[in-house]
């Protein structure tokens, strides 16, 4: 339920979400739309692909794209050996991999603490985040994964 | 919700029983003392109509009663069989199909009633029954003279009653599972292969003896799974088969001839995606050798044979693929017909097609231009829609041969891979990265080794090409074409020559490594938009390979739009080698002292009255043999002059150049002579127009480029299509 609910753009939700850091923010996503958390995986580039996309992994059989969070969001690139971590989310169009920087804790949130995203966020990142939960050291960032794996959207 | 779910189900249940029924209907026409079959008949229809009357369809229950009493009748040996029943009948199985497919849409039992059909069984089934035994049908001779009573029956109908029990054997022993979960299985046996693979490397390294029985044990069932879960897949071709007695019925009712269908094989397995790609192409086989092969009885007498036709189809394992053959006792193909239609279409010169063989001549029935050629039809057969049939079955990675004798008959021959989900395919590296190319685009591979390599490939208008055995193949750079770098800069060069639809092209590579069986997998939506990709899969190290979709590259490096003018270079260029002389046409043309085209371009030679010329469409024509001829001024292509009207003499001088369908006038200044010479392009020339320059007569003369020049015809209003054949040129 909190699956559906989750779809309804900017609705107040509270439940679980898993967490992760990109750059200097902390996002987060329902958990039920998590499929799993891997470690970074060799990875096939696929040439003439938009650059957000980062290539592909073979997760048991089935070939996933990896996006690269930090390019999609149009923030700078990572550091030059730190390794990312695929976060394979399932979205309307099939799993799909996000690599961010770091996981974080799988975190309840609590439905009063939720806003909608501020104003002066990157036009280029708005589109993508659905909402913000004022948590008490810092803010958590709803990531719109839909939007986040439909390239042509934002 | 759950009414639904009965009504769907219902469905599922009536469709099969219809397509059962179109074929025991065909199979009672030919065995009209089946009792067994009768009575399988009749029982369908009965079940039909009970559903009908439970779900309250009254359409499809009034049209399915009034079928019922009929064939009570004919059960209870009333009323003998007649075509004529057999075709109300069959016109009962359509009609039920339309409701169905239209309750099927959520439009209830559609508007159509079918009173009329209704009425027509209620009649039949009322008229007087014909007592005359001579009125009763033979259609196919009866079996045996005491067919007519009852107990032979029993000896008939043993076959019957065989198949009969068989189909309800299946049904208890068969549950019905999604495709969808099939998939899935078929992706983790796949996955398990993989795992496996890694395992059985892993042993070797270790030398440990009870991971060594065990590995082997894994090694054993998972190949025993991976085929189990294949087969589960697979699905008997009788599938589309079972459609085929009621084409050939139908189309030899209509048109009139006796055909008689014979299939073997019928028990061959293909995978489902298989098996519903080639419904369509065989279907219209099928049809073309009914329509086109087999001739009416009064030929067939003529010709000495059977007035009945045999349409034989088999279908037969072998070296991993399925073999199809649609073979037909008919008319065969008349080669030289096809010769010269092929000449007509404007698909070849006419001596081309005398140098084809038959068996190539044979082929060009699967060229699209063909395919809208009417006349063919009749004198000859085949040629409607083949170039279709032959693309769908080479979609799915099979091949389409055509065999006939003219007067015997004709046979098609398809060769279908058993599965679309594993193909053998060639891993190629380029830029760093491994690609796969599916096998079945592969024509050959080319190796240029010391100095030759970088010599070989050379360059036509910046286009790198290749002479391969006489003929100009255009050449694509992988590593270009993907925006890679080249990791490769060694002495040999790497080229793997390709054909997408009829057209090849050379690729360059940076490595060949060998051929695999893949197992093809769909890309992510965010990277549909590659035409270059046809997919991916998973090599043997579990890293991820991309498959090249070659008709993609090809259009992506452009080596695919200019290769109908490439081709005819390229023929060009094979008569030049072949006998190495060729006649040209040598004039003058403003500061261009010699110019030659080829003769074989130059249909007339033919000089106006200035006054003759008119403007259309903004530039000049004159009216020539009843058809407007655009003038194109020679000097204005190669110089960008235009003529000096006030000095030009009184009659212009005009070589008539055929291009293709339509004639071209190239207006010169003086005609000088006709030369045969050893054509050799000394100097290749970078001025539109020109091909090169070379000596003819001991003189330097420039050799023309007619596709360029006629391509510089702007006037291309007067004949469209001839302005679209050459707008790929453009480049």
């Amino acid at each position: 339920m909190a699956f559906e609910s989750a779809k309804s753009e900017g609705a107040p939700i509270g439940g679980q979400f898993s967490t992760f850091f990109v750059a200097d923010l902390f996002f987060g996503v329902d958990v039920l739309r998590v499929q799993e958390v891997l470690r970074f995986q060799p990875m096939t580039r696929v040439p003439l692909a938009p650059d957000v996309i980062e290539g592909l992994i073979n997760l048991r059989g089935q070939i996933v794209t990896a996006i690269d969070l930090r390019r999609r969001l149009k923030l700078p690139p990572r550091g030059g050996d730190h390794v990312p971590t695929n976060v394979v989310i399932r979205t309307d169009g099939g799993a799909v991999s996000l690599l961010v920087d770091e996981i974080g804790d799988v975190l309840d949130v609590d439905a009063a603490t939720y806003e909608r995203p501020p104003d002066k966020l990157d036009p280029a990142a708005r589109a993508m985040i659905r909402g913000v939960y004022k948590l008490k050291d810092r803010l958590l960032l709803v990531l719109d994964t839909d939007r986040t794996a439909d390239l042509t959207a934002g | 919700m759950q009414d639904q779910d009965i009504i769907s189900e219902f469905l599922v249940e009536s469709h099969e029983n219809l397509s059962r029924l179109d074929q025991e209907l065909v199979e009672l026409e030919a065995r009209p003392q089946d009792e067994a079959l009768l009575a399988s008949i009749f029982r369908t229809i009965h079940t039909i109509k009970g559903t009908c009357g439970f779900f309250a369809f009254s359409t499809l229950e009034r049209v399915t009663h009034e079928a019922e009493s009929l064939l009570s009748q004919l059960r209870d040996g009333k009323r003998k069989l007649t075509p004529v029943l057999i075709s109300l009948i069959l016109e009962t199985v359509d009609a039920t199909r339309k409701v169905l497919a239209s309750i099927e849409a959520g439009k209830g039992e559609g508007a159509d009633l079918f009173e009329g059909l209704a009425a027509r069984l209620k009649a039949a089934a009322q008229s007087p029954q014909e007592t005359d035994p001579q009125e009763q049908i033979d259609l196919i001779e009866p079996s045996s003279p005491e067919a007519k009573n009852g107990p032979s029956a029993v000896a008939d109908g043993s076959k019957a009653e065989d198949s009969g029990s068989r189909s309800s054997a299946a049904v208890d022993a068969n549950i019905r599972v999604g495709v969808g979960l099939l998939d899935k299985l078929m992706d983790l046996v796949g996955e398990l292969v993989l795992t496996r693979n890694q395992i059985l490397q892993f042993n070797i390294e270790r030398e440990d003896a009870a991971l060594n029985a065990t590995s082997q044990r894994l090694n054993l069932i998972t190949s025993e799974l991976q085929e189990g879960v294949m087969k589960t897949r697979m699905q008997p071709i009788c599938m589309v088969w079972n459609k085929l007695p009621r084409v050939v019925r139908d189309m030899a009712v209509s048109m009139g001839k006796q055909i008689h269908l014979e299939m073997a094989g019928a028990d061959t397995e293909l995978d489902r995606t298989i098996i519903e790609a080639i419904k369509d192409p065989l279907i219209h086989l099928v049809r073309n050798a009914c329509d086109h092969g087999v001739e009416s009885p009064d030929v067939r007498a003529a010709a000495g044979k059977p007035a009945q036709g045999t349409l034989s189809l088999r279908a037969y394992h072998e070296g991993g693929q399925v073999n199809i053959e649609i073979g037909d006792d008919g008319a065969g193909i008349d080669v030289a017909r096809v010769k010269q239609k092929a000449v007509e279409k404007g698909l070849m010169r006419a001596d081309q097609a005398e140098a084809l063989s038959d068996r190539e001549a044979m082929n060009l029935i699967f060229r699209p231009g063909f395919s809208t050629a009417q006349i063919i039809t009749n004198v000859s057969g085949r040629g409607v829609g083949m170039d279709v049939v032959k693309s769908n079955i080479e979609k799915i990675g099979g091949t389409v041969d055509v065999f006939s004798r003219l007067g015997e008959g004709s046979t098609v021959k398809l060769k279908i891979p058993l599965t679309l989900a594993i193909i053998p395919g060639l891993v190629i590296s380029s830029g760093g990265e491994r690609f796969v190319i599916p096998q079945v685009s592969l024509l050959e591979l080319i190796r240029l080794e010391g100095e030759a390599s970088e010599k070989r490939i050379e360059h036509v208008h910046g286009t790198p090409v290749y002479r391969r055995r006489g003929s100009l193949l255009p050449v694509a750079y992988l590593n270009e074409v993907l925006g890679l770098e080249s990791t490769h800069r060694q002495e040999a060069v790497s080229m793997v020559v390709l054909q997408a639809e009829d057209r090849q092209f050379g690729l360059v590579v940076d490595g060949i490594n060998d051929t695999q069986e893949i197992v093809v997998k769909p890309l992510g939506k965010q990277l549909k938009a590659l035409t270059v990709y046809a997919g991916a899969t998973i090599m043997g190290d579990g890293r991820v390979a991309l498959i090249l979709d070659v008709l993609g590259v090809g259009q992506s490096a452009g080596v695919l739009t200019e290769m109908r003018e490439q081709a005819r270079a390229a023929s060009q260029q094979k008569t030049q080698e072949t006998d190495q002389k060729q006649r040209l046409l040598l004039f003058r043309a403003g500061s261009f002292e010699r110019l030659a085209v080829p003769l074989s371009r130059v249909a007339r030679l033919e000089e106006f009255p200035r006054s003759l010329i008119e403007r259309a469409g903004g530039c000049d024509v004159v009216q020539y043999r009843g058809r407007i001829l655009p003038l194109i001024p020679i000097r204005m292509v190669l110089e960008g002059i235009a003529e000096d009207r006030s000095a030009a003499p009184e009659k212009v001088q005009v070589v008539v150049v055929n291009d293709g369908d339509r004639s071209v006038g190239l207006v010169v200044d003086q005609i000088l002579d006709v030369a045969e010479e050893v054509v050799t392009a000394q100097r290749n020339s970078s001025r539109k127009g020109l091909l090169g320059s070379c000596v003819v007569g001991k003189r330097v003369t420039d050799m023309v480029d007619l596709n360029a020049v006629l391509q510089a015809d702007t006037c291309d209003s007067v004949e469209p299509a001839a302005a679209l054949a050459y707008a790929g040129e453009e480049r």
